[in-house]
């Protein structure tokens, strides 16, 4: 039934934290190595060694560069990937029943064995997260390594999302965003944690933590810029103030 | 959007087809159409042929056709499944209507009057599948549906024509009924390109990142290097001086020129068969070019992802 849940019982999932997420991609391949062997068909590559290599990919990073009005442009690396949506469309827009939200986690995912490959889900998506893989004619997304996270094979280490796992800075996390007192939960409190596209009234479970504000530009780089008269770090009193104000006395 | 060519002949195809079964149905119970056997028969094989084979050429789009039946099963939430569920249920009424006007001659039934109501349900059920796509704009547009719904009508009433000059003589209601259909295509497309033109957009880099708050968000370098299947599928654009040549063509071929000629054929100035043959394949065209722009001019939210400033 393609009809979404009222409510589920736990929300789990990402928070991705884009101060410190350096854009190594080490997410992107694991992801793509854990689950193009794992959950459904595999993750299949077309011409991997020719001129165009293209393939399936669960998860992507972007970087942008973010220009401020009165302030230098900053890099923000920026993962892309299913946000596990509550009022995911999707879910809804799909004729067959394949692409369905599981009422216990929240977690979006498909049935491959109904999937018929119309591309309707990932039209519907705003994310860009669906990926119709071209060899088995069906649509891929995150499964938020529901093979890993309830996988009691694995070391309890290992029971998160491979691309959680696999980041270096720890720009990732993983829990239940229904739960106040979960860890991911006070990230999104205490960061601020930011809905992507609000507008598109999906209510993505997944949250994004802005970029720390960053320090004001060092007055030496102002006056380099030949916007100051001030000499560098006269903002202090001490020897440069002292030279400052004789070198003024100077005329 | 990727303009797929099965996706097009399928809803120009079977939009002509049940615009046709729209004014069969609604019509010649009540005596305004020709009742003889000939145009009856013909008229409506022409239709339901026009429906299957583009309902079959919309199956062509699909990774697994095989498990296509599936798609009957979520009408309760999908337009999809929506459009499928009752475009196979429009063939029962059309059928029994078919069998009372052509083996029984009993053309008062109920079953006119059905197929004419389903068929319009089908159009709508169409339209409705990219007109409730919030990520595409200029898919979720007010005047998509009823736009959809008229040049349905519009071209099958053109058909209908064409079936009339050639198994008898054109009811004057009937070409009357064409041409305030393209009249009225033509005025709701016009109108729809004018408010989409002018829409203002409503997500940019900065929502879709949610870093809009900082700055002017731009794309300094892609994910990839060789666009995915996402960009193929969804960043599909095409040139502005294209886009004009395509609205002319859609205004000529698919409007003007059929509005024209069905005019000079009730002015009774031109000859029947040859001229309802050139507005059929002259809106036909038309057509194509209008749906083929639907896709070609419509973008995704997701293009703010990959560098482009609006949709």
């Amino acid at each position: 039934m393609t009809s979404l849940p009222k409510g589920t019982a736990r929300k789990l999932g990402l928070v991705i934290d884009l101060d410190i997420c350096v854009g190594c991609h080490a997410c992107v391949v694991s992801c793509k190595e854990w689950n193009t062997s794992g959950y459904g068909a595999a993750l299949s590559d077309q011409e991997p060694y020719g001129d165009e290599p293209t393939g399936s990919w669960l998860n992507r990073v972007h970087t942008y560069e973010v220009t401020p009005s009165d302030a230098p442009a900053q890099i923000v690396h920026f993962p892309r990937s299913c946000l596990h949506c509550e009022n995911a469309p999707c879910v809804t827009v799909c004729p067959t029943g394949a692409s369905y939200k599981r009422v216990e986690d929240g977690i979006v995912l498909v049935n491959e064995d109904w999937c018929i490959g119309c591309g309707l889900c990932a039209w519907s998506c705003p994310y860009g997260a669906r990926e119709m893989d071209q060899r088995a004619g069906v649509m891929k997304k995150c499964t938020l390594c529901i093979d890993r996270i309830y996988n009691e094979n694995l070391p309890e280490i290992d029971r998160e999302p491979a691309c959680v796992r696999a980041c270096p800075t720890r720009a990732r996390h993983f829990g239940d965003l229904n739960d106040p007192e979960s860890s991911v939960s006070r990230l999104v409190q205490t960061r601020g944690g930011m809905d992507l596209m609000p507008e598109q009234g999906t209510k993505p479970v997944n949250k994004y933590l802005p970029p720390r504000a960053k320090r004001e530009p060092l007055e030496s780089f102002a006056s380099q810029r030949g916007d100051s008269d001030r000499n560098a770090g006269s903002r202090s009193a001490g020897l440069l103030d002292w030279l400052d104000k004789a070198l003024e006395r100077l005329g | 959007m990727h303009p797929a060519a099965s996706v097009i002949f399928f809803t120009t195809a079977s939009g002509a087809g049940y615009g046709m079964l729209v004014l069969l149905g609604a019509l010649a119970p009540s005596g305004l159409l020709p009742t003889d056997r000939w145009f009856g028969g013909v008229a409506l094989a022409l239709a339901l042929g026009l429906v299957t084979a583009g309902l079959l050429s919309s199956t062509f789009h699909l990774h697994h056709p095989e498990r296509a039946w599936r798609a009957f099963s979520q009408w309760r939430s999908a337009w999809l499944s929506r459009e499928g569920v009752l475009a196979c249920l429009t063939y029962a009424p059309a059928v029994l209507f078919a069998a009372s006007w052509l083996y029984f001659e009993a053309l008062s039934g109920v079953w006119g009057p059905i197929t004419a109501g389903m068929a319009i349900l089908t159009i709508y059920s169409t339209s409705m599948i990219y007109a409730s796509l919030k990520t595409i704009p200029r898919w979720h547009h007010g005047l998509v549906p009823p736009v959809y719904l008229i040049i349905g009508l519009a071209s099958g009433a053109v058909w209908l024509v064409a079936v009339a000059a050639g198994v008898g003589e054109i009811p004057g209601l009937l070409l009357y009924v064409a041409l305030a259909g393209i009249a009225s295509a033509a005025a709701l497309k016009l109108l729809y390109w004018r408010s989409v033109d002018a829409a203002a957009p409503s997500s940019s880099p900065g929502t879709a990142t949610a870093l809009g708050h900082i700055g002017t968000v731009r794309q300094l370098e892609a994910p990839h290097t060789v666009d995915n299947w996402v960009m193929r599928e969804m960043g599909f654009s095409i040139a502005r001086k294209h886009i004009r040549k395509l609205r002319r063509i859609t205004v000529v071929l698919g409007f003007a020129v059929p509005f024209v000629v069905l005019g000079g054929l009730a002015a009774g100035s031109l000859p029947e068969l040859p001229a309802a043959l050139l507005a059929v394949v002259s809106v036909s065209v038309g057509v194509v070019a209008e749906r083929w722009l639907f896709f070609a001019e419509a973008r995704h939210v997701v293009a703010l992802y990959y560098g482009r400033v609006s949709v």
